[in-house]
Order: C-alpha cells, then sequence, then structure tokens
C-alpha cells in the first residue's frame, strides 16, 4: 500500500516537472471586472497564436488591480480610472497607461410604454441632483414634443458600490453640469445627493430595480442594457447631436477625444458629431521596465495583439474598437516596454 | 467515580500522558480563537491607522462619507447597523420563541422532526439568494401591499411616514429577521428540551394549564439561555452583509422613518473595498471595520448587563 502511494506520488511529481520543462509561461493580471469578459475572450483566442503562455486573471476591481501592480504581486493591473499621481509617486518604477477597451454608459428608464427619450447632461445631471423630479418636468418635456410623459416621481437608481461605470458617469456629469462638479464630483464612488434615489448593488441590480419600479432611471454599461432589453435615451454631445449608444458611436467619441501622449485621459463628451458622449475606456497598467525577462517578452507580445486584432474580437461584445489612429500610437508606447 | 478512572487509563502511565495532551491540545484550541481575534483587531488597527490619525474621534460623529473629496464619518453606518439589527429581533424573537415552544411543549411527535427540518433548510439557504429573492420577489411586496397598509395604520409614528421606493432600512431588516430565525429557533429549542420533566410535573400538580406550566416552568426557567441564544442571532444581524446590502438602498444618512433607505457597517466595505484607491479611502474602509468589532463587543457586553439585571444571577427557578 505504502509502496502504491509512493510510486503514485513520484509519478505526479514527474509529471509536474515534465509540464515545467515545457517552459509555459504564466502571466498574471488582476483588476477591472469590466475589462473581464474581453480579456476571457482573448486569452483564449491568443492561445491559438501562442501555445507557449497561460494567463491568469483575477477580476476584483479596479482598486485592487492597482494595489496588486503597486505591490508587484501582478504582471499587469487593470483599471477603469487612470491612477492618481501620488499613487504613480509611490511606485516602485514608471507605470504605463493602455487603454485596451472603451464603452459607453447607457441611461436605462422604465416609465409606461417605455417612449425612446432624448436627454442631454443638464437634465441628467439636475435629476441625480434631485433639482428635477417628474418625468413631465418642462425641460424634459421641451427636448421629446412627440413623447407623452407622464405625472410621475423620477427615482434615480445608482451603482451602491465602487464602480468603473459610476466614475464614466460621474466624470460626464462633472464635464457638463459645473454644480454637480462642485457638490458632488468624479470618483468610483461618490456622495450622492442625500434622500434622493436608491443605491443598488451591480449592473444586475441597478438594472432590476430600474425594471421594477415605474419611474426609475440609472446608467449602466451598454451591453447590460441591451441584455436586459431595456430602454435607454438618446444623449446630446458637444456637437449638438442626440446619440444613440452603440460600439460604433463611442469609437467615434474615441476618436475624436484628446489624448495625450501618457493616455491617462477621460473621453467624456468629445466634439465628434457622431459621438457619445457617456463612455470610458479602461486600461491595462503595465511597468515600463518589466522584471521578468521572459514574461515581459510575453506580455509585449500580448498587449500589441490586444489592441489590435483583439479589438475586433471585443467588438463582438459590445465593447467599442479602438480606431485606428489609437493603435497607433499604443503601438508605439508598448515599443518602449524594457525587459 | 473510581470505577470510570480505571477504565480510561487502559494501560498505566499512557492514560495520564494521554489526559495531559488531551487537556492541552483543548487549551490551545480555546486559545487559538483568542488568538485569531486579536490578531484580526490588530490587523484591523494596522489598517485603519491613516484614518484614526486623520479624522480622529470625529470619525465616529460624523455623516459625512465623501470618497472624492477624502472625507469620511461613520456615524450613518453605525446608526444604520444597529438600527436593522434591532428591527429584526423585534420581528425575529417573537416567532423563533413562539416556534421553539410549539415545537418541544406543543407540537404533536409526528410533525416535530419535519418542521424542524425546514427551520435547518432556511438556515442553509445562502445569503446572497436570498438577497436577491429580497429584491424581485419581497421588496416590490412590501412596497405593494405592506408598507401601503402600514402608513394608513401606524402613519401617526414617525417610523412608518413617508413615500418609499421599496427598498429601505425596514426590508433590511425583514430580510435579516428571516436569516436568524434559524438560529434563534434552533437554539431556543435545545434549552427548552434540557428542562427536566420535573419541573412541569411540579406545575401541573399545583393545577397549572397548559400555558401556566409553559409560562412558570419552561419559559422562566430557560430565559437565560433563550437570552443567550438571540444574542447569538443579534451576532449574526450586525454582521449580516450581502443580503442587507441588496434591499437597504445603500444611501448613507440618518433619518426617523424606516421606508426609507439606509446602509450599515458591513455593506460599505463590502461594496467600497474592491474600488477603493489611493491611501485614505481603503484606510477609512478598515476602520469602519473596527467600527463593526466595536459595535458588536458593546453591544455584547450591554447584552450581558442586562442579562444581570433582567435574568438575575442564576438559572434557578424564581417562587
Amino acid at each position: 500500500m505504502n509502496k502504491l502511494i509512493l510510486t503514485l506520488f513520484g509519478g505526479a511529481a514527474l509529471l509536474v516537472s515534465q509540464t515545467g520543462a515545457q517552459a509555459q509561461t504564466l502571466i498574471n493580471g488582476a483588476g477591472s471586472t469590466f475589462d473581464y469578459p474581453a480579456l476571457t475572450k482573448w486569452f483564449e483566442a491568443y492561445g491559438k497564436t501562442d501555445a507557449d503562455v497561460r494567463f491568469n486573471y483575477a477580476s476584483i476591481g479596479s482598486g485592487g488591480g492597482q494595489k496588486q501592480l503597486l505591490n508587484q504581486t501582478v504582471d499587469f493591473g487593470c483599471s477603469d480610472a487612470p491612477m492618481k499621481d501620488s499613487d504613480m509617486a509611490a511606485a516602485p518604477g514608471k507605470i504605463l497607461h493602455l487603454p485596451i477597451v472603451a464603452g459607453g454608459v447607457a441611461i436605462i428608464y422604465n416609465l409606461p410604454g417605455n417612449p425612446k427619450l432624448k436627454m442631454d447632461g443638464d437634465i441628467i445631471a439636475n435629476i441625480f441632483l434631485g433639482n428635477i423630479t417628474k418625468w413631465n418636468d418642462p425641460k424634459i418635456a421641451a427636448l421629446n414634443p412627440d413623447a407623452t410623459l407622464p405625472d410621475l416621481h423620477i427615482v434615480p437608481v445608482h451603482r451602491s458600490e465602487g464602480s468603473g461605470t459610476t466614475f464614466i458617469f460621474t466624470d460626464y456629469l462633472s464635464a457638463v453640469n459645473p454644480a454637480w462638479a462642485d457638490s458632488v464630483g468624479k470618483n468610483t464612488s461618490v456622495r450622492w445627493p442625500a434622500g434622493i434615489g436608491l443605491g443598488a448593488k451591480g449592473s444586475e441590480g441597478v438594472a432590476g430595480q430600474v425594471k421594477q419600479i415605474s419611474g426609475g432611471i440609472g446608467y449602466a454599461e451598454l451591453a447590460y442594457a441591451n441584455q436586459n432589453k431595456m430602454a435607454y435615451a438618446d444623449v446630446k454631445n458637444a456637437a449638438g447631436k442626440f446619440i444613440s449608444p452603440s460600439p460604433d458611436s463611442v469609437s467615434a467619441a474615441l476618436a475624436t477625444a484628446t489624448i495625450p501622449d501618457d493616455f491617462r485621459f477621460s473621453m467624456v463628451n468629445p466634439p465628434g458629431e457622431a459621438a457619445y458622449p457617456i463612455a470610458g475606456a479602461s486600461w491595462a497598467l503595465v511597468y515600463q521596465q518589466q522584471k521578468n525577462s521572459e514574461h515581459g517578452k510575453k506580455l509585449v507580445a500580448f498587449l500589441k495583439w490586444a489592441v489590435t486584432d483583439g479589438q475586433k474580437i471585443s467588438a463582438t461584445l459590445d465593447y467599442a474598437p479602438l480606431p485606428e489612429n489609437v493603435q497607433q500610437r499604443e503601438l508605439a508606447l508598448i515599443e518602449t516596454i524594457k525587459y | 467515580m473510581v470505577n470510570i478512572e480505571n477504565q480510561t487509563a487502559g494501560t498505566p502511565g499512557s492514560g495520564r500522558f494521554g489526559d495531559l495532551a488531551f487537556r492541552w491540545l483543548t487549551r490551545l484550541l480555546a486559545l487559538s480563537i483568542f488568538v485569531l481575534i486579536t490578531l484580526i483587531g490588530l490587523e484591523l488597527y494596522n489598517g485603519s491607522k491613516l484614518s484614526m490619525h486623520h479624522f480622529g474621534w470625529h470619525f465616529l460623529v460624523s455623516s459625512e462619507w465623501d470618497p472624492v473629496n477624502d472625507v469620511y464619518g461613520a456615524l450613518p453606518f453605525i446608526f444604520g447597523t444597529v438600527v436593522s439589527s434591532i428591527i429584526a429581533l423585534v420581528i425575529a424573537v417573537p416567532i423563533s420563541v413562539a416556534t421553539a415552544v410549539y415545537l418541544t411543549e406543543l407540537a404533536p411527535q409526528w410533525l416535530r422532526q419535519p418542521l424542524v427540518m425546514f427551520i435547518e433548510l432556511l438556515a442553509a439557504i445562502p445569503s446572497v439568494i436570498l438577497g436577491l429573492w429580497g429584491i424581485f420577489v419581497m421588496v416590490p411586496w412590501l412596497h405593494l401591499h405592506l408598507f401601503p397598509a402600514m402608513r394608513s395604520t401606524l402613519g401617526f409614528l414617525p417610523l412608518f411616514q413617508g413615500a418609499d421606493y421599496g427598498p429601505c432600512m425596514l426590508a433590511a431588516g425583514i430580510i435579516v429577521a428571516i436569516m436568524i430565525i434559524p438560529i434563534i429557533t434552533s437554539v431556543s429549542r435545545e434549552i427548552l428540551r434540557s428542562v427536566p420533566g420535573l419541573q412541569r410535573e411540579a406545575a401541573y400538580a399545583l393545577g397549572a394549564t397548559r400555558w401556566e406550566v409553559t409560562r412558570i416552568a419552561v419559559l422562566s426557567y430557560s430565559k437565560k439561555g433563550i437570552f443567550g441564544a438571540v444574542i447569538l442571532g443579534l451576532g449574526r444581524a450586525l454582521g449580516e452583509t450581502m443580503a442587507v446590502t441588496m434591499v437597504i438602498g445603500n444611501a448613507p444618512q440618518i433619518v426617523a422613518s424606516l421606508f426609507k433607505p439606509g446602509y450599515t457597517l458591513a455593506s460599505v466595505i463590502a461594496n467600497e473595498f474592491n474600488e477603493a484607491t489611493g491611501r485614505i479611502y481603503p484606510s477609512a474602509l478598515y476602520e469602519l471595520g473596527l467600527v463593526l468589532l466595536g459595535v458588536t463587543v458593546v453591544v455584547n457586553i450591554f447584552a450581558q448587563l442586562l442579562l444581570k439585571t433582567f435574568a438575575g444571577p442564576s438559572v434557578k427557578p424564581q417562587h
């Protein structure tokens, strides 16, 4: 009996050492849950291009991704918000921001008959500030002369937990409404005006609450709004056009947003005619000087693939593909990674 | 007594060693709980140092919670935790104790085991499932039926005034009540079962009715134990997270009406820790964890004092 166990044990040990000998590199990442579906699809597809690399991604949230990168426990982090200067300064090396996916945030609502509504930043901000409380408010009616608007209380629903979606939404409201910027501001979670509306957990929670409450309004990633077949608003962009959220209109937003060389940018309310204004990117965070040359080499190859070929794959999941000019600039930045 | 000693000491010498080893093993295991709690406390203290340094005692009495400007205060969360737990106890204790009494004193034998099984099943439902049931089934029902009825009958109390959206402090209290009913019921049932039959017989012999027997001989004999069961339930209620988060509405505010959304310590930690960046923000969340530990300790001490005052020093039946 003992012998048998020993043999089994030895066999297992041999097996382990053999797989080790094939030198499959394991790249570790952690962070944003928003990126997770895209990354999962990419890892699977990329495995066909390079069988020698495997990926492990912990979808623990943007804050967690930044922390893990700072502690150097992962090869890359992912975050829906760019890192703060103070955190970058505390890092043991220079950190590069590489946008890998972009997505739109839809304004979802639940009204009798669910008419298609038009909204602008001013109306959305005032609803969430508690200044517009009824659906038949003259401001909403002025933009939607054809819709029948009921005399119904508006119940705004926001995300209760910290989330990249909240960051994009509050970033947009801060950009278009000075009162919002002064009293609330932008972050992954904010101090929501007291006594107004509800906090619901997760996109599924927000969508669920809005579906249940007649007169509810909330925000969720476009993919979520589509899956739940919810009505969402056309939002007025900086050029004065009312645009529906879609991968194309978010790509148009990316193409016209002002993007600095370090890629820490906000793409809300860009000037493009076809751009949907409530959109944001999500970043892969990597050290410019890689500690492990083998990991660095594989990671660079993967990132180059992700920002080019990978974009066609993520587009099937309702993410907006990165426009050509952004792809080229990112490739140039990836070239500067040393390993 | 001598007999027993002879039996346990199978071979001379080894028995004594076995006894000693057993005593030390159990002592070590018992101490490990103490060490664990101390380590958790220390870790929370270390994590929250920065926040303590920044806000001091003000943290406990401030109602601000503003991650944008890095200003944090714990009061609305302490309020929400305590109030939702009190609501839960008010609902759960009568139901649990009545169920336990029925199960031990009144129910026909064939019904007892199935009922006990159902209560244990209730305890096995994961809290996230209860939470989902809460938002999709319970809260809409409360919003459409129970809350309007309460508003029209009890609306003269400030507790039941104002409009509701569904998710609110009362909904959270009800969900937590459902979660703590099994534990209070099971423990109370064990306590009632341990009441000696002689107690009951003595009361019957004095000509007491069934209700009087239950009240005098059973409940009064075991009130200390039942109180302990309630404290166990309260401990669970204070720390309950997922289901509460899903139905409480998550708004850090202090209002009298139970129809308004609230927020609890455990919920805000679960909600915000993942995405908390910077240095002070995560530290403030750590401090909330420390506060939760503190609230639990204070509530437990308070409960012990209450027990001493009302239940008397011993379980001796009083005449």
